[in-house]
């Protein structure tokens, strides 16, 4: 954390308020899917796949059990999942419930058994004959795209999900370049892993006559749209709850086959059902993530100035696509972000979305930017050892300057404001880099190699209709809105489509109205996840929700004022003109009258109202969307310091320094909080996920004994500083922040223990870096250069 | 997943339970002790455990003493301790007695996972589990400690050492259980060290090795563990190093020994293990 604690007086824009949503939690009073129970409720589980590609023959319901076993032939009328998008190449992979005609990958479901308990509903899925013949599986991107013979989806003529070519200025500006550098760098498969994992529970509301889907979910009015849309019903007929989440990362934003098999039970047998994932699940059949290969070209001169970049970049895709935001949004991403903070003129990329017989892949807290933030700060460096300059000056000139803002990339993205060479000097200071240069020259008792890396991104968040238009979604976000209504005692309710899954929204969309309105933090109350409370948004992912339903949440407050100053006016005898709103109460020439008083006046002693009174009352839903809706871009530097076990191949962070600016801080307290967790599974990335597949496409990783995730004791003291460069296109200059913590912490810490073995010419550019990854580098280096001196 | 179903037993003493395993053992065969249930636990959730019945052991007073010389109407002779199976890791680790007099128990058992772990795992679990990258089997491998095992024959001692014969693989009958273990209290010019390489804080290690010296007992014993089998002494290097000092201990020796112990490991796994052996066994001199 800072030792600059940062943030301002009062309960508004700013102020580092305790989270609202804390005490539930902290003391186990919190309610998750997996907390609920109705009468009469079934429990679902799957049969998967055990094999990775196959012709499924037949599926036998075990003998007696006939009736509580489902199969994809039973689901008639449930449409397939599919996601068209109109990326040019895009090829549709369908996806249904449960598996028809073929299974793509270990885990896919291809029945559900259903009983009293999830323990003998697993007891009826183990009974299930399936026979399936099997075919070749691909678990290799690279080697999937150039087979046309054996093929996942029989209709593509290859494995290709789609193909983005992008060249802008190319040609011209590597002819100046005198310094060419490669390099090939590549993530591994990974899974997501929130603390809480999916879960859906459906039940039919005979009062409501409506189908109730409780679901773990960040999009709980995007799942309504799909369940509706895929059962072939009626919106009317579906209401979606998404109470507590615990954790979301991009695993919950899009309609799962397991939900839609489980709102097809309840709805045809009228009474509750519920699936809860576990974790064996979630690592063997949930969606995969992370997983890019990288060749970059680097055209410099001898400054080590990038003038051009030439990419390849190879995504692994998994089996199947996503509905709503397609696989098409990984490469998109990947393509658009590659050039990152830098100030290039040349570019030119290909990028190949692959399918393989994995789990499908979805976009991870970061997107595609902490791939290409891994590989264009990995260029980075190479480029400065081939230049033979310090890594940080060659950062510094090639960053985009605040002169330059706002800046159009070589990408065509659009970057609204900010400092990023001063977030990177600042994190230099900060890092303290002449003493631990100093160290790193005296070497440590120990035997460990002490290395310093840099890594700087920018992150476009909040962006808007025409940025996903163009990814050419078949679900685009556009306004979001806020009803914000005056209870008769004077708090306020919040109520947004968005929804909070750690990101404190409760207490943060309270500040908000706090500043509009000056009601009291504590009376104000957001209502979110439930498309029955509240009005429509396309939820909570891409750092969006602080400026788009911040936005709303103003914008329906402000709104709000004109009608309590006109009422108020009435009852302080004066006219509106000459009162103003302040403190949560209306002042006159006379005296003052509360928000409390006014309320009460509305709703229950309309007596005392003016004539004139404004008829739409003390509620107001309004939309919101930034004038400019390419994003607001909020950016980071990271500096880190390792120490490298050259013997136990062990990597140690000894410091972490943070320099971000999102903008205007609605609570410095939260975005630090929000910064933290995307470190500490940035850090996961770097040195301890990985799912890997055997030749056979099956999932090695089962449990997590054998997929590492960081514990508290791998996790270093991290500190955080905070710059505060205003949007010029958002409501009080407010950015997104929720997935850069886990943009830059694989570049950072390869960048710093690639400076730790330098002079060894060991250099590590695969994710994650185990001691197995390291210590064979390190034996590399040491055969292709035996005179050098390795350890 | 949930387990699937088992018929759960739980002995109040000692001869009930070794009664409640010899029938089912002899009925069916498919009868499984459980004490704190740390891995067997998961093993059944995963259903990769399937026993027809599971004997609870953890609340056998007679399986939860601590005893050395000097606790208070022991039975345990002078210069030995004795752990009984279902003591917890945590258990060990918060002792105040004695035991082995130079720590190294105490030190073993506060490695162990974490400490949610170490509140239900247990010495015997830990040893008739035998997970080859597990703690206890290293130890008290090189500590020279016995195995006391109960079967409806009788009572046997087994070094700890011989007990375990490959990964997941003890000289266990269906039909007995471990009742305690049993060793020897280190000298006041013992040393010991203990190094695990683990990726991260209660992982299973890559690599682990414990050493063991007691020159006023002769006892000198180097241990290498996580070898995917039971743990490996290298009796050869242990004797140089009590012979020579830390002049026998160098890489290359260390290398020797492991290879002349061990085959089939790779370059990488070699290095680990070197590494773990180096490390651990230059403690002894550093203590």
């Amino acid at each position: 954390m800072s030792d600059e604690l940062h943030g301002k007086p009062g309960e508004g824009i700013g102020a580092r308020v305790p989270r609202k949503e804390d005490a539930r939690h902290m003391q186990g009073r919190g309610a998750f899917v997996a907390d609920m129970q109705f009468p009469g409720q079934r429990e679902v589980a799957f049969l998967r796949s055990p094999v990775a590609h196959g012709q499924l023959r037949s599926v036998v319901k075990p003998v007696g059990f006939e009736s509580s076993v489902f199969v994809r032939a039973d689901m008639a009328g449930v449409l397939p999942i599919a996601a068209p998008s109109t990326l040019p190449t895009f090829k549709l992979a369908v996806q249904h419930p449960l598996a028809e005609g073929k299974v793509r990958f270990v885990g896919e479901p291809v029945a559900m058994a259903i009983a009293r308990t999830r323990a003998d509903a697993e007891d009826i899925a183990e009974t299930i004959e399936l026979q399936i013949d099997e075919l070749p599986v691909h678990v290799d991107a690279h080697k999937a795209r150039l087979d046309r013979t054996n093929l996942l989806h029989a209709d593509w003529g290859d494995n290709v999900f789609l193909t983005l070519n992008y060249e802008n200025g190319f040609d011209a500006a590597m002819k100046d370049a005198t310094v060419v550098v490669r390099r090939e760098v590549s993530l591994a498969r990974q899974a997501m892993v929130p603390m809480e994992g999916r879960a859906t529970l459906a039940l039919w509301d005979d009062r409501a006559g409506q189908l109730v889907v409780y679901t773990s979910t960040q999009v709980p009015h995007v799942i309504r749209v799909g369940i509706a849309h895929f059962l072939g019903i009626d919106e009317g007929l579906v209401r979606v709850i998404s109470p507590d989440v615990g954790g979301g990362f991009g695993y919950k934003c899009v309609l799962w086959p397991e939900d839609l098999c489980v709102a097809w039970l309840a709805l045809r047998d009228r009474r509750p059902y519920r699936w809860i994932e576990d974790r064996r699940e979630h690592l063997v059949a949930g969606a995969n993530c992370r997983q890019h290969a990288y060749a970059l070209t680097g055209y410099a001169d001898q400054r080590g100035r990038l003038l051009a970049l030439d990419a390849e970049i190879t995504i692994d895709g998994g089996a199947y696509s996503n509905w709503p935001f397609t696989i098409g949004l990984e490469p998109g991403q990947a393509t658009g972000n590659l050039p990152g903070p830098y100030d290039i003129r040349g570019y030119r990329v290909k990028t190949h979305c692959v399918a393989t017989n994995k789990p499908g892949f979805l976009p991870y807290r970061g997107v595609a930017r902490t791939g290409v933030c891994f590989a264009m700060e990995q260029l980075m460096d190479a480029i400065a050892r081939a230049v033979d300059r310090d890594p940080f000056d060659v950062r510094m000139e090639n960053l985009v300057t605040a002169a330059a803002m706002p800046y159009n990339s070589i990408a065509r993205k659009h970057y609204d404001s900010g400092d990023y060479p001063r977030a990177l000097t600042m994190a230099r200071d900060k890092i303290g880099i002449e003493a631990w240069r100093e160290r790193q020259r005296r070497g440590e008792p120990d035997g460990r190699r002490i290395g310093i890396g840099f890594a700087s991104y920018c992150e476009q968040s909040a962006h808007g209709t025409s940025v996903f238009a163009s990814w050419g979604l078949p679900l685009v976000p556009g306004y979001d809105s806020a009803t914000v209504r005056t209870t008769p005692d004077g708090g306020l309710e919040v109520r947004v489509g968005v929804h909070s899954h750690g990101q404190g929204m409760e207490t943060t969309l309270a500040q908000v109205a706090h500043e509009v309105t000056g009601v009291p933090v504590a009376r104000i109350h957001v209502v979110h996840g439930d498309t029955g409370l509240t009005p429509f948004s396309t939820g909570t992912y891409a750092s969006r929700s602080i400026v788009m339903a911040g936005g709303a949440v103003a914008r329906a407050c402000e709104s709000l004022i004109p009608r309590y100053r006109h009422i108020g006016a009435h009852m302080l005898g004066c006219t509106t003109d000459e009162t103003r709103f302040e403190g949560g109460e209306v002042r006159g020439p006379s005296g003052s009258v509360s928000l409390r008083e006014i309320a009460a006046a509305w709703y229950l002693r309309p007596e005392r109202l003016p004539a004139d009174v404004d008829r739409n009352g003390l509620e107001a839903t309004l939309g919101y969307k930034p004038d400019v809706d390419t994003g607001a871009f909020s950016y980071a530097s990271h500096a880190v310091v390792v120490a490298v076990d050259m013997e136990s191949g062990g990597v140690e962070v000894l410091d972490y320094v943070i320099v971000e600016d999102c903008g205007t801080l609605v609570n410095p307290m939260v975005v630090e909080g929000q910064t933290l967790g995307g470190v500490v599974q940035g850090i996961g990335t770097a040195l301890y996920e990985e799912s890997p597949y055997d030749e056979n496409g099956q999932p090695l990783a089962s449990t997590l004994a054998d997929y590492t995730l960081p514990g508290a004791t791998e996790v270093p003291p991290i500190r955080i500083y905070h710059l505060e460069t205003p949007s010029p296109y958002t409501k009080f200059g407010i950015k997104g922040m929720g997935e850069g913590g886990a943009i830059a912490p694989p570049a950072v810490i390869f960048n710093a223990v690639n400076d730790a073995l330098a002079d060894l010419g060991v250099e590590v550019n695969e994710t994650p870096l185990d001691p197995r990854r390291l210590l064979e580098a390190i034996e590399r280096a040491r055969v292709a250069a035996p005179a050098r001196k390795v350890a | 997943m949930k387990a699937a179903r088992f018929a759960y037993e739980r002995p109040a003493d000692l001869s009930s339970a070794v009664r409640a395993l010899g029938e089912y053992a002899a009925a069916s065969g498919d009868a499984k002790p459980m004490a704190g249930g740390q891995s067997l636990g998961p093993m059944l959730n995963l259903r990769l455990a399937r026993p027809g019945r599971v004997i609870d052991l953890s609340r056998i007073a007679a399986l939860r003493c601590i005893e050395s010389a000097a606790t208070s109407a022991s039975v345990v002779p002078d210069g030995r301790w004795r752990i009984g199976a279902a003591v917890t890791h945590a258990e060990i680790e918060d002792s105040p007695a004695p035991l082995d007099g130079r720590g190294f128990l105490r030190h073993v058992a506060s490695g162990i996972a974490y400490r949610a772990v170490r509140n239900r795992g247990t010495i015997g679990g830990s040893l008739a589990h035998a997970d080859p990258a597990a703690d206890w089997p290293l130890a008290l491998n090189a500590l020279g400690a016995q195995v006391c095992i109960l079967g409806p024959g009788g009572r046997r001692d087994v070094s700890a050492a011989d007990f375990m014969r490959a990964g997941f693989s003890t000289v266990l009958a269906d039909d007995e259980i471990i009742e305690a273990i049993d060793g020897p209290v280190l000298s006041a010019e013992a040393r010991w060290g203990y190094w695990k390489i683990c990726r991260k804080t209660g992982e299973f290690p890559e690599a682990s090795a414990a050493a063991v010296f007691d020159p006023v007992r002769g006892h000198a014993r180097i241990v290498a563990g996580a070898l995917g089998t039971a743990p490996v002494a290298l009796e050869g290097l242990a004797e140089a190093v009590a012979r020579l000092g830390s002049v026998a201990l160098t890489t290359h020796a260390v290398d020797q020994a492991l290879v002349d112990a061990v085959s089939g490991l790779d370059a990488v796994e070699r290095k680990l293990h070197v590494t773990a052996l180096l490390r651990a066994t230059r403690q002894v001199f550093e203590s």
